[in-house]
This record gives structure tokens, C-alpha cells and sequence, in this order.
């Protein structure tokens, strides 16, 4: 029961709110409290999870293989509860972000919808039903984007659906190739059935088509375009909400894949994977550099920080997984956070453009510190939470002697750095140029909605920095499950497959 | 019986790639509906074909006799067409206002647009 609850609150929530979607008010407060159920569940389901081990619901009651099988384990547990937290702030930041008039058209719904599908992702443990959920967290997002839309978000938006209906495309003859190879669409099935085979490896030949549809979702290095020229476009709630949600669902399913149905070939596609782990988060961290906007240099970051947590997926260790599960967390909280941040610097001097903004030092000390608290754990500045993350990645590869990735971890680190001292300098201190009327700005006062869940992400970040310890251990006991998939397989297959 | 469809579902794969990159929106479009029937058909294919042969257990046994298709691809080939259905539905919209609002359906009129230089 415990693991459905993530699944069905955001549903409800959403049917009730477009119920009542002529009264934007009570509207936005169903999405408030519907989040706020969906984190409490999630985070009662983490801490369950965490203490009983793995929990599997077999829906309608079919058994493991017939069925279609819930599957929580530490991984999925800890990721619904990071993203139901981000969609709750996400739904305060829309009480004043989101005009009324897109909250009738159904925002709040959508948001909620969207939860749905990203919390069906991450808890389901069927090959095919993760198909469905990935269809019902793009429709979503396809229509988020365009919602209120102007001339930017057309151009932004074609390229986000076309090509991820490519890879939805890929997805399905992935799937459905690997069906008549094995015969069965349980991912620990699949895994139980490959890992007693031979040659895994060359079965699974078609595992890599499921491999570059997750990649095209995840953002990695040759499939990564459609992100930056999308995520800029939209509004800020929705900006956030992506940035939290949707590139690490694509993430979450390449980790899920390569232990389990893909783990035959690992070595195979080892050098593959940290080559173009290596290429994201170079390219990523380049074309921040060379951006003028806060949204569009963001945007870039996410690119680079999907190749740090490829990064450790690749090196395949305990060590690596559990720096990849600690490094999501926190990339999650501090990206979503620096968007809303990106938002009230837009609402303050009305652009986010650094060459426009500037001296919000001054006028706004709290946002000041906010940005500072994300932007610079962004960067791994120490005792931030970005430190451990890159720290546990870096310790990692060392550990393997990836002496090249290891290297790129370090050095983009430095430029990330670069770039948020970018926007500090551009935006925070004085400001590249005078203002073009040289007239004295005034702050306008942010609105409490906007600041709080910023304030509260600032806050979960400063909290995992200092006592980053648990998350990390947490980490890898999530990634020691991983590491091993017989326990997956057990739990879901029962005790003698 | 397989390697026709089989072939099929190459050509529709192939020309709906070829489609896809085309610059017209509603040459994408096509190339979108061409993959994705394609895709179907590769997994409606992974079933097996064996005509003449119901779904049906006979009675007394257990599983499906060996010579009759698997029922579960069809089944998730009719989960992934509606899903397509809907999808291609929103694409329609989409181009639709890209219509109205752009005023073009080729994607170079995007390239040309004001949004293109308010970003440079």
C-alpha cells in the first residue's frame, strides 16, 4: 500500500483540481496539499523502505513475472521523495509566478500529472509499464512547456517533443526486442533470466537502443541539444520543475538498466559510457560559459551535472553508484532551487540577463545569500553539499583509476565555479554596466510564496553539506542493493526464483 | 509470414526517419506517425505470428499450446497505439499554433524569428 500512495495522491489531486479548475485559488491549494501528501508518503515509504528493506506490490495481485510489479527500493524511494519535495515547492512558487488565467487552463493538474508520472517511474519494476510512465510524464511536460505560450517557447518546444517521441520510438522497439529475445518484461526477471545466460551480452544486443532513449532523456553528450534550447522558454515554476524532474528520470533508468537487465554488459559498454560521461560534462560545462542568461547558463549546468552522475554510474563500484545517488539528491534540491532563485532575479530587475541585472548585493540580501547557498554547492565550493557529491564521485574514480574522468571531474568543477562567480559578479555585485537610464533601482519586496521554498531547498542544502554523512551512507546502502541485483530479484521473484 | 512484416516495419522505420528530418511540419509529423507505426509493428511482431491459432487455453492444460502467438504483445501494442493516437493528437495542436502564432509551418520561419534574436 505504501508504495502506490506516491502514484495515486498525485491522481487524485489532479482530478480534483480540474474539478474545480474555475476557482484558481482553491485550485492552487489542492496542488499545495496534494504535493505535501505525496512527500509525506514518500518520505514514510524511504524510511520504511530503508529499515524493512525492499517493498514489491504485485498489482491486481498477479505474481511477479505475470503481473505488473511495484518495486521500491532504496534508489526509487529516495528519488520520489526528492521530487515530490520539489514538486511541493514548485506548487508555492506558482501562487504568484503562475498567472490565474494558466492556472485555468489547467497547470496545477499538470504539475500534478507530471508528479504521477515521474513518482510511476521511479517505483515501477516493469520494463514496459516504465514506457507508460515516461508517455505520461512527457505528455505532461509537452503541454507544461507550451502552456502560455509565446514565439521562444514554440521554437524550444518542437525540438523537446520531437525528440523525445525518437526516443519513445527507440524505447518501445527496445522493448519489444527484448520481449521476444527473453520473454518476459520484469525487469528482475529479465535480469534473473540474462544473468543465467551465456553470452548475456550478445541477447541483449538491443539493450542499447533501451540505452539511447534513456540517454536522449537524460541529456547525455551526443543527444543533449533539445534541453537548452527548451528549458529557458518556459515559466520559471515550470523551468524548476524540469530541471528537478525530468532529466533525472532518463538518469534513474539508465542506473536501473545497466544493474539490472543490461548488467551482462557491463564491460561492454564501460568505456562507452565514461567516454561520453566525460563529453557531457565537458560540453555541458562550455556552453554554460559562453551564455549571457542566469536561465540559459542553468540550463547548460544540468547538461555538465548529467555527466558527473553518468560519471559514477560508469565506474560501476559501490562507490561510484552511491556518489551518483548522493550527487542526484543534491543536484535535484540546489538546480531546482537556483531556477526559482533565476525567477526572482527576473521579477526584481525584470530580465535574468547578467549584462541587465546587477547591484541585487544591495537591494536583495536574502536572495543574495540563496543564491550563494545553491550556486556555490553547485560549484563544490566545501561544506556545501556539491562538495561531498563531487568529492564521493571523484574518490571514486580515483579509486578505479579513471585517471582521465577523474581529471574532468576536477576541472569542471573549476569552470562551474567560474560560471556561478559569473553570475555572483554579473548579478549580485555591481553589475557590468550602469543601468542604460542611470536611474536609482528600487527592490521590489519578493512575495513570501516565492521565497519560502527557496529558503527551505537553501536550507536542505546547508543541512546535507553539514551532515551530508547519513545521505551518504544512505547512498550506499541504496547502491550496495544495486550492485548486487539478486536481492532486487528475490524480493520480486520471491525467495527461490 | 514474419519477414514481411519484418521488411515493413524497416521501410516504415526508415522512411519515417527520412521524413523526420525534413524541415515542413507536416513532412515531421508524417515522419512521427511512420516511426511509430513501425515500432508497432516490431512488437506486435515479437509475439510471433501463427495464424488460425486462438488465444484460447484448452482445458485441462496450463499455458498456451506451443504453436499459438503471444497474446501480451498485442496487448502492449494496443496500449502503445492509443498512446500514439494521443500524442499525435497534441502534435496536431502544437503545429496548429505554431501556425497562428508563428505564422509558418516550416521550421526555418523559427530560425528567422524575432524570439531568435532577442536571445543573441
Amino acid at each position: 500500500m505504501k508504495v502506490i500512495l506516491p502514484i495515486i495522491i498525485p491522481l487524485i489531486g489532479a482530478l480534483l483540481s480540474i474539478a474545480l479548475v474555475h476557482k484558481p485559488m482553491v485550485s492552487r491549494w489542492i496542488g499545495v496539499l496534494a504535493s505535501l501528501a505525496t512527500l509525506m508518503a514518500s518520505a514514510i515509504l524511504m524510511v520504511s523502505v530503508d529499515t524493512q528493506g525492499i517493498h514489491v506490490l504485485h498489482s491486481g495481485g498477479w505474481q511477479a513475472p505475470f503481473g505488473i510489479s511495484l518495486v521500491a527500493d532504496r534508489l526509487g524511494a529516495v528519488m520520489v521523495a526528492v521530487s515530490s519535495l520539489v514538486a511541493f515547492c514548485a506548487s508555492i512558487y506558482a501562487f504568484k509566478d503562475i498567472p490565474n488565467q494558466l492556472v485555468k487552463k489547467h497547470f496545477i493538474a499538470l504539475v500534478l500529472f507530471l508528479l504521477m508520472g515521474v513518482n510511476g517511474a521511479y517505483l515501477t519494476g516493469d520494463l514496459f509499464n516504465l514506457y507508460v510512465w515516461f508517455e505520461v510524464l512527457l505528455s505532461a511536460s509537452f503541454v507544461l512547456l507550451v502552456l502560455g505560450s509565446g514565439h521562444q517557447q514554440f521554437k524550444g518546444s518542437l525540438k523537446y517533443v520531437v525528440l523525445n517521441l525518437l526516443g519513445s520510438t527507440l524505447f518501445l522497439i527496445g522493448a519489444g526486442l527484448l520481449y521476444s529475445k527473453v520473454g518476459t518484461l520484469n525487469m528482475a526477471d529479465l535480469a534473473f533470466k540474462l544473468s543465467s545466460h551465456e553470452q548475456s551480452d550478445l541477447v541483449n544486443s538491443s539493450g542499447i537502443l533501451l540505452l539511447l532513449a534513456f540517454g536522449l532523456k537524460a541529456g547525455v553528450f551526443p543527444l543533449f541539444f533539445w534541453l537548452p534550447s527548451s528549458y529557458p522558454t518556459a515559466p520559471y515554476t515550470v523551468s524548476a520543475l524540469f530541471a528537478g524532474l525530468l532529466t533525472k528520470v532518463g538518469i534513474y533508468a539508465i542506473i536501473r538498466s545497466m544493474t539490472l537487465f543490461l548488467s551482462g554488459a557491463q564491460d561492454d559498454l564501460q568505456t562507452l559510457l565514461i567516454t561520453v560521461a566525460l563529453l557531457t560534462m565537458v560540453l555541458g560545462v562550455l556552453g554554460a560559459v559562453a551564455q549571457g542568461h542566469i536561465r540559459q547558463i542553468l540550463s547548460f549546468h544540468i547538461i555538465s551535472q548529467v555527466g558527473y552522475i553518468l560519471a559514477g554510474v560508469a565506474l560501476f563500484t559501490v562507490a561510484g553508484l552511491a556518489g551518483a545517488i548522493f550527487y542526484l539528491v543534491h543536484h535535484i534540491i540546489v538546480k531546482s532551487n537556483l531556477f526559482f532563485i533565476a525567477g526572482m532575479i527576473e521579477r526584481q530587475r525584470g530580465s535574468d540577463d547578467l549584462y541587465k541585472t546587477g547591484r541585487l548585493r544591495k537591494m536583495a540580501p536574502v536572495l543574495s545569500v540563496l543564491f550563494f547557498i545553491s550556486g556555490f554547492s553547485l560549484a563544490g565550493l566545501p561544506l556545501l553539499s556539491g562538495f561531498w557529491a563531487k568529492l564521493a564521485v571523484l574518490k571514486a574514480g580515483l579509486e578505479e583509476g579513471a585517471w582521465l574522468l577523474s581529471a574532468g571531474v576536477v576541472l569542471v568543477g573549476i569552470i562551474t565555479l567560474l560560471s556561478m562567480l559569473k553570475i555572483w559578479i554579473g548579478s549580485f555585485w555591481e553589475g557590468s554596466r550602469p543601468s542604460p537610464t542611470g536611474d536609482p533601482i528600487k527592490a521590489t519586496p519578493l512575495p513570501l510564496s516565492m521565497v519560502l521554498p527557496s529558503i527551505l531547498l537553501g536550507a536542505i542544502t546547508l543541512g546535507l553539506g553539514l551532515v551530508g554523512g547519513d545521505l551518504y551512507s544512505y547512498s550506499i546502502r541504496a547502491a550496495e542493493d544495486l550492485i548486487e541485483p539478486m536481492t532486487i530479484i528475490q524480493a520480486v521473484l520471491g525467495e527461490s526464483p | 509470414m514474419e519477414w514481411i512484416l519484418g521488411i515493413t516495419a524497416g521501410i516504415l522505420l526508415s522512411t519515417g526517419l527520412y521524413s523526420l528530418l525534413k524541415r515542413h511540419l507536416l513532412q515531421i509529423l508524417i515522419g512521427i506517425l511512420l516511426m511509430g507505426h513501425g515500432a508497432n509493428l516490431m512488437v506486435f511482431l515479437s509475439g510471433g505470428l501463427n495464424p488460425g491459432q486462438p488465444a484460447f487455453v484448452a482445458e485441462g492444460a496450463k499455458a498456451l499450446s506451443r504453436n499459438s502467438s503471444d497474446p501480451l504483445p498485442q496487448a502492449l501494442v494496443l496500449t502503445a497505439i492509443v498512446i500514439g493516437f494521443g500524442i499525435v493528437g497534441f502534435v496536431l495542436i502544437l503545429f496548429k499554433q505554431s501556425w497562428v502564432i508563428v505564422g509558418s509551418l516550416s521550421t526555418e520561419a523559427y530560425r528567422t524569428s524575432k524570439g531568435e534574436r532577442r536571445n543573441t
